[in-house]
């Protein structure tokens, strides 16, 4: 049986650091499981947790009063959920829904703080990571401003 | 994939052959597919990935992709967006009506060939599955010959904006793996939300013994294959299908220009090592 340090190395989300780093943000982590309909991060609430997905898929919303909850985007396996953890002041701006059963990491966001303040190396490598993921949905999401598909193709 | 020389350009070419629209469904609110019967009997041959010129007489001619498998038996079919007016005219078109057909043109998926054991992923934005739509049926044929897996990856922006809902159901059943996501979701939807590309990671084709066909938006094409790089597939190995204004068909009149390519002859399917540094080309 894996421990959770060597479960956690092998997700996506960490592939880029190195191995002592990788051990680093381990030793913050647990293993979650969630039903269906459960909630990983709500509105207005402590950022205390970011969470590393390796099975389900999770909604990112937000609840608009007449409306219930409008979905901006689903993530799944080997992505990441929640970055207000990383910056003041730790707080969610958006809920986060399990939308089937999902396994994840919970990383502890102050334990990982706490390291980065301590070790440079590690905080810089942590940055680079969350940069280029949330690089790569800030993308995406322009791209979805566009409205790409409603274009006159034929 | 194959182009098209001239000796292979129909000696019909730019004549219109009357075709009676025998079916139509309503698949989005405004897109239809048509089901066109030649009034002269003969049944065009094509390749999954062509197009025809489609005339709504009185009103004009547009470029419009096959959306059927050369396997099909029966009549020619057409999927058509409403964006102008003789599109809007086609789609009006009931059954019975008449309208031309010239063609077929271009460059195709190449997926008619001998079966590969790779994996193929389609990847489709909005209306832009339906010129994939034949490569899908007929890869999904070829499932039973012991050819590579299929992955058909699909973004629109809303769910009622996703077409061939049955097909898609059909292609699982034969081992297609199909995965759609939308960018605004409507209410009762319970299936992913976000851009195509997000599709990509956790499909679960092999990245480095692959071939990629996509069609959508160009934009979305070159997100998608950027991605698809980043993964780890070759860019070689993937095709994209390009568009521009279509005329003639036959590369004579020069309309569908793209840098050193004429899209009606040496398009619309272009491998993405061409078609990127075009893609990116800015008009002036």
């Amino acid at each position: 049986m894996k421990s959770i340090d060597e479960l956690v190395s092998e997700h996506p989300f960490v592939a880029g650091l190195s191995d002592e780093h990788r051990a680093l943000v381990a030793g913050c982590a647990r293993i979650v499981s969630l039903d269906a309909g459960s909630m990983l991060c709500v509105e207005g609430e402590d950022a205390d947790t970011f969470y590393l997905v390796y099975r389900g898929h999770v909604s990112i919303e937000v609840h608009q009063a007449g409306r219930g909850p409008i979905v901006i985007e689903t993530v799944g396996a080997g992505n990441a959920v929640g970055w207000s953890w990383l910056v003041p002041p730790y707080r969610w701006t958006f809920d986060a829904r399990a939308t089937d059963p999902v396994g994840a990491f919970a990383i502890d966001g102050a334990c990982l703080r706490a390291k980065s303040q301590r070790d440079a190396s590690l905080g810089y490598a942590l940055l680079s990571l969350v940069s280029q993921e949330l690089l790569e949905r800030l993308q995406a999401t322009r791209v979805r401003l566009l409205d790409l598909y409603g274009g006159p193709r034929v | 994939m194959s182009s098209v020389t001239e000796l292979d350009v129909p000696r019909s070419a730019l004549t219109p052959a009357l075709h009676r629209v025998v079916a139509r469904r309503q698949e989005t609110s405004d897109v239809v597919t048509l089901w066109l019967e030649s009034l002269g009997g003969e049944r065009l041959a094509f390749r999954s990935g062509q197009f025809n010129m489609l005339s709504a007489f009185g009103v004009g001619e547009i470029a419009i992709s096959i959306s059927g498998s050369p396997n099909d038996l029966g009549p020619l079919r057409h999927t058509v967006r409403d964006v102008g007016a003789v599109s809007r005219a086609l789609c009006l078109s009931e059954v019975g009506a008449v309208v031309g057909v010239r063609g077929p043109f271009g460059t195709d998926w190449g997926v008619s060939g001998p079966s590969t054991s790779g994996d193929t992923v389609i990847v489709a934005g909005g209306i832009g599955l339906a010129p994939l739509r034949g490569a899908v049926e007929e890869l999904a044929a070829a499932r039973h010959s012991g050819a590579g897996r299929v992955f058909v990856l699909v973004g629109a922006r809303e769910p009622d904006q996703l077409v061939f809902l049955d097909d898609m159901a059909k292609w699982e059943k034969k081992g297609v793996v199909v995965l759609s996501t939308v960018d605004r979701p409507a209410p009762g939807w319970d299936g992913r939300v976000g851009l195509v590309t997000t599709l990509l990671a956790n499909a679960g084709f092999d990245p480095s013994h692959c071939r990629v066909l996509i069609c959508g938006p160009e934009i979305m094409m070159r997100f998608t294959a950027r991605a698809l790089i980043d993964l780890g597939v070759d860019a070689a190995s993937i095709w994209v299908s390009l568009e521009r204004n279509m005329q003639c068909g036959l590369g004579w009149c020069g309309h569908c220009q793209l840098g050193s390519l004429l899209l009606c002859r040496d398009g619309p399917v272009v491998g993405y090592p061409e078609a990127s540094a075009l893609m990116n080309e800015r008009e002036r």
